[in-house]
């Protein structure tokens, strides 16, 4: 029974970091009042050009670097249509989705000549950390991990000092809140905006190439199928906060690692494994449905702020 | 200003904005085309011959603008309830199932009454499976855009799960071929293209266009839902009762998309596959009631361009090369530009009308 929760446990810190990642992408964007639909289109560019980088260069943290310049890129489309032109955000997220699928599939195809690239042999390694990692158990879960794990841990407490601790948090969270406020104190709406939606798409990079890289070592049409919108979901459950997000994506990746490893830890046994496949989705509409009226977005989420009017 | 200058502008605002939005798509298309080395010139024109070039591109530019059509009503419709059913997807995945399985019963009914009794369950199934958000939303006001998307997801893992599990014929991963008494399919059609898959469910969908504008414009029902759309406080405070109007919308919209399924199942592919991948004309059907503004007259218009488009596509990458996933970055970059009508309305120099 315990090797069995600790690979459990360990699956479910490895299928929680991609989520982790775009979720507190989600945070950044919506604390400052942008809805963000587009993660998983965010997601779905990093993954493919973190796994184009680490084929190309056999470097997979030059991967990870692409993807995450590749979310920002792609979340400055975003900026644009929904802070300077105030387009209705969730179309605008969609087109973003949309445009990552048709991208990726375009240089898929152009790159490899079909629709996935090759097995990536440089995907990112585990690492141990000393001592820790010689636990019973919890070690090899918990500090045996990917490096990507850890990172989006320190993101997440990054996030927390970003948000909390610093003015530049206290502008966001306020342009989200009540942006006229914040603009009439000399807060520059559009720039704080643009930042926090850039950072998200950054992170939700991050989070797709943990998971082309990371997670599994190639890319095609299906290795992005969702995550950006369980990550949403994530946030709103996590209340919009850095440590709730990571809380939520915790309770996500368990679902996630029960479908990986359902057939190895002998869970198929007991259900189909189609079941353990709908659980992650299935969760995520329980917990929005359980949760609502509780949530509190921030003010202004999702509403275009036009300066002078 | 004087009437007719209202009229004209409302014209260049409806009109304007796509078409503006396609110039621009296509633009960009062009551009990734030249920056991958292609020649974008010859790959439009290969596309252009993909669309209208004999009876055969033609015919199945038709066939692959009528699910389309189907899902673009089907969100244009909960679009005007203020409704974002990005969930069209999986309702049309489980009318085609449910297509599939009564279109393969019953081989011995008369051909009216089995095609309505399949579409009927292709309606059934696509409201069901919309009803489950539009419940959650009606309701509990839970936000049907991360649920509907959700459950895209989950129709597909069902869909193969019942198909694998319950519905398999022999050692196939696929339900049994329909009757013929199901079978939409216009032989002297196809004949005469050249084995284009044209199918009654185009006049089906025609239809629909017909009742949607009709539901939507002329009856109470379609009033209460615009009315919601336009502003759900004021519609509540008008007498309306919301909640039952986005439930109701809600299975309207799914029950078009379920149709669009079964047809799908009963005018082209004969059966159901297991698929990896979800079939994405639910996800076309959004960036169709986009184009079209959503209206129904309008979605006629986004099917057959995004129809067309794909159809073109595949001619394309046959002929020059170009990988055919350049169609989804044109429909994606036109989405995109109806989004930010702002700058189109810019680039036409039409003030923005205060409200």
């Amino acid at each position: 029974m315990l090797p069995i929760l600790a690979t459990l446990l360990g699956n479910t810190l490895l299928y929680a970091t991609p989520l982790i990642f775009a979720a507190l992408g989600g945070v950044f964007s919506e604390r400052s009042g942008v809805v963000n639909i587009g993660l998983e289109g965010m997601m779905t560019i990093g993954a493919f050009a973190a796994a184009v980088t680490a084929l190309g260069t056999g470097n997979p943290w030059l991967g990870v670097v692409a993807g995450m310049l590749s979310g920002g890129l792609l979340a400055l489309l975003h900026a644009v249509a929904a802070v300077t032109f105030r387009a209705d955000q969730v179309v605008s997220g969609v087109a973003i989705n949309f445009m990552a699928n048709g991208f990726s599939m375009f240089m898929l195809y152009k790159l490899y000549g079909g629709g996935q690239t090759p097995h990536i042999a440089t995907k990112l390694a585990k690492w141990a950390i000393p001592g820790l990692a010689k636990i019973p158990y919890l070690g090899d879960a918990l500090f045996n991990n990917y490096p990507t794990v850890y990172l989006a841990f320190f993101t997440a407490f990054l996030t927390w000092v970003v948000l909390y601790k610093t003015t530049f948090g206290l502008r966001l969270r306020s342009v989200g809140e009540h942006p006229l406020a914040a603009d009439t104190m000399g807060i520059n709406v559009y720039f704080i905006r643009y930042t926090c939606v850039i950072i998200s798409g950054c992170l939700a990079g991050i989070g797709g190439a943990a998971v082309s890289i990371g997670i599994i070592a190639e890319f095609t049409e299906v290795t992005i199928v969702g995550q950006g919108f369980i990550a949403l979901a994530a946030m709103i459950f996590g209340k919009w906060t850095p440590w709730g997000a990571l809380g939520a994506c915790m309770f996500f990746g368990a679902a996630n690692a029960l479908d990986a490893i359902g057939q190895t830890i002998g869970l198929t046994k007991y259900a189909n494994p189609a079941f353990f496949s709908m659980l992650p989705y299935l969760l995520t509409i329980v917990a929005l449905a359980g949760f609502i009226g509780r949530a509190n977005a921030p003010a202004a989420d999702g509403k275009p702020y036009e300066k002078g009017r | 200003m004087g009437k007719q200058k209202i009229w004209a502008k409302d014209l260049l605002e409806v009109a304007g904005v796509p078409a503006i939005a396609i110039i621009l798509g296509l633009v960009v298309g062009a551009v990734a085309m030249l920056w991958m080395g292609y020649n974008p010139v010859i790959g439009y024109q290969s596309l252009l011959r993909g669309i209208f070039g004999d009876a055969y591109s033609f015919g199945e530019t038709i066939r692959s603008m009528t699910p389309l059509i189907f899902t673009g009503l089907a969100v244009a419709f909960a679009f005007r309830t203020g409704l974002f059913n990005i969930g069209v997807e999986g309702q049309f995945v489980l009318g085609m199932l449910a297509g599939a399985l009564v279109g393969a019963a019953w081989p011995q009914l008369p051909w009216l009454l089995h095609v309505g009794l399949a579409l009927g369950a292709g309606a059934l199934a696509g409201a069901l499976w919309a009803a489950v958000p539009g419940l959650l939303k009606g309701r509990f006001g839970v936000h049907e855009v991360i649920t509907t998307i959700m459950l895209n997801y989950v129709s597909l893992i069902l869909a193969n799960y019942l198909i694998r599990n319950f519905f398999r014929v022999q050692e196939q991963e696929a339900t049994a071929n329909i009757a013929p008494s199901a079978d939409l399919s216009i032989a002297l059609l196809k004949q005469a293209s050249g084995g284009a898959r044209i199918h009654w469910g185009t006049v089906v969908a025609l239809g629909l266009v017909v009742l949607v504008a009709f539901i939507l414009y002329k009856t109470t029902l379609g009033f209460e839902f615009r009315a919601v759309g336009f502003n759900p406080h004021a519609a509540q405070y008008g007498g309306i009762n919301v909640t039952k109007s986005l439930i109701l919308s809600m299975l309207i919209s799914g029950s078009i998309a379920g149709v669009g399924g079964a047809v799908e199942i009963l005018g082209v592919f004969g059966r159901m596959a297991v698929s990896p991948i979800l079939p994405g004309v639910g996800f076309d059907g959004i960036a169709v009631a986009l184009i079209g503004n959503n209206n129904p007259f309008g979605v006629l218009f986004g099917s057959f361009l995004f129809g067309a488009l794909k159809t073109g596509a595949i001619q394309m990458q046959y002929v020059t090369q170009v990988p055919y996933a350049i169609i989804r970055v044109v429909i994606a970059a036109i989405v995109f530009f109806v989004a930010i009508k702002e700058l189109v309305r810019r680039i036409l120099r039409l003030k923005r009308r205060e409200v």
